[in-house]
């Protein structure tokens, strides 16, 4: 070894010493949720860098993916398409602990879990996703699990499903969107699609009624107005400007600022926030909502030695929350803790992509995409002038595409 | 130097040598594995394998997604978000890569 060398790795060394408690060898990265970003970043750090040591601390004893699970709603596939288990995490090296994660000690660097137990990292990776805002609407813990959100995979999808299974045909099913930024912003106006394309196919004198809390459909507009008007002609019903402040079990009844609505099935998405361990770790900066992070790094503006992912951050400007973002946060911020774990710089100029697919029937598909790169002169990461759009028209060829999409992302993350 | 840090330096060696790629191109290549796979190897039929192909095949297909000249439904969108040195990069990277 070169004496140069050694000296670096000495240095860095004593940097990862430092760190490190309890005399292990290794550097220890804990990562809280497995979905988008916590996976993506677990697998890539194992992958990257052997020599670290890397835990992942999630309820749930299996992924289920947000992205495709509108089609679950529609019929077009089922809750176990959209299922996959952590196996694959394990095969990295990446050690899997099912079991919720209670608080964050920032400064003895631990995690405490529901199980009992703690444990201790060098850099802790939170990827919370959302929990909700539920004080924003009146009524509406009293009136779950009768109205439902379903804007987390897994047994509300399936709830909503059969209540839709159940609806009588001339039935009315009534989604409301809270104000934008929510998680997965051309979500809302898929799932309208999936619902009508089920309506359509089997019960054609339902309607779906859209309340959105804001000024217009809040991505790729006209491409899903288009489907609306000639895919689905009479069947949706669009409401700008209609935002849900109270909800009513008893009377299956809506409150906007200027009416009551009634529906008979009540999808209600309240507004939301980083989940809970983000607000339980100090890392919500922003509106009381979201983390601010550096997007070299992904580490919180607010306590050093914690990254936040996906959907809690506070979103850089044309940056949605979306699952493949997700994606491209746990891979930037991987690559930064392989660096900085090992004493170096991390990479001042990342990259990520983002495409999101929406089916609009069973088959066709449209896109936005976008490519953000970091700005030194700015000191923040921006969309890449020029780059980017949203599809020429509905296709089934980005059907295919979209479909390959979710296996190669959910391999890319599991697998 | 204390034992500690001959295996912290140890360990941290280990993981250097395993760690081959310069991680600058490994994590710009990463941005297309959630399409193409992880290192470039799509576990789908409908998206092509990026790992091992000729590295001036991807830069040229690349360029002509970029320039209009190959049309697409996404990538024409996403190659404009890549300049020439990191397409080169990216190119070399998955030309490296084993099927």
């Amino acid at each position: 070894m070169k004496r140069r060398d050694f000296l670096k790795l000495a240095g860095a060394a004593t940097l990862a010493g430092c760190a490190t408690r309890g005399g292990a060898g290794k550097a220890r990265v804990v990562v809280i949720g497995a979905g988008f970003g916590g996976a993506t970043a677990a697998k890539y750090v194992a992958m990257w860098d052997p020599g670290i040591q890397v835990t992942v601390v999630e309820r749930g004893t299996a992924f289920i993916s947000c992205p495709i699970s509108n089609l679950v709603l529609g019929g077009n596939r089922t809750i176990e398409d959209i299922t996959r288990g952590y196996d694959g995490l394990r095969k990295h090296g990446v050690q899997v602990v099912n079991a919720e994660a209670l608080a964050v000690d920032t400064e003895k660097r631990t995690v405490a879990l529901a199980s009992g137990g703690t444990l201790a990292y060098d850099r802790l990776v939170l990827s919370p996703g959302i929990d909700f805002l539920y004080g924003d609407i009146a009524g509406y813990q009293g009136a779950e699990p009768r109205v439902l959100h379903a804007w987390k995979a897994g047994p509300q999808t399936v709830e909503l499903r059969r209540q839709l299974e159940a609806l009588p045909d001339g039935g009315v099913y009534l989604l409301a969107v809270p104000v934008a930024p929510y998680r997965c912003p051309p979500g809302p106006y898929e799932r309208a699609c999936q619902v009508a394309n089920y309506f359509k196919r089997a019960k054609p004198r339902s309607k779906v009624l859209v309340l959105d809390a804001n000024p217009d459909v809040t991505s790729k507009g006209p491409l899903f107005k288009r489907a609306w008007e000639e895919l689905y002609p009479g069947i949706i019903e669009y409401h700008p400007n209609s935002k849900v402040v109270a909800v009513d079990a008893a009377t299956m009844s809506v409150r906007t600022d200027f009416d009551t609505v009634k529906g008979d099935v009540l999808n209600v998405v309240p507004p939301h926030r980083a989940g809970d361990i983000a607000l339980k770790a100090g890392v919500i900066t922003t509106s009381n909502r979201w983390c601010d992070v550096d997007w070299r790094t992904l580490e919180s503006k607010a306590v050093k030695g914690i990254h936040v992912l996906g959907d809690a951050t506070l979103s850089a400007g044309g940056m949605p929350k979306s699952g493949h973002m997700a994606n491209a946060h746990g891979k930037v911020c991987a690559a930064a803790l392989v660096e900085l774990l090992n004493g170096r710089e991390p990479n001042p100029n990342p990259v990520m992509t983002n495409t999101c697919y929406s089916f609009v029937s069973d088959r066709e598909v449209i896109h936005v995409a976008s490519v953000h790169q970091y700005d030194a002169a700015q000191n923040n990461i921006v969309p890449v002038k020029g780059a980017g759009g949203v599809s020429a028209a509905r296709s089934e060829l980005e059907g295919a595409y979209a479909w390959s999409w979710a296996r190669n992302i959910w391999a890319d993350m599991l697998g | 130097m204390t034992a500690r840090l001959v295996a912290a330096a140890l360990a941290l060696a280990a993981g250097a040598a395993h760690a081959q790629d310069n991680p600058v191109a490994r994590s710009l290549a990463a941005s297309c594995a959630a399409c193409h796979g992880t290192d470039g190897r799509s576990v789908t039929t409908e998206v092509v394998s990026l790992a091992g192909l000729p590295k001036e095949h991807i830069v040229a297909q690349m360029k002509a997604f970029r320039d209009g000249t190959r049309p697409a439904t996404v990538m024409h969108q996403l190659a404009k978000g890549y300049n020439d040195a990191q397409i080169e990069r990216l190119a070399d990277y998955f030309a490296g890569r084993p099927r």
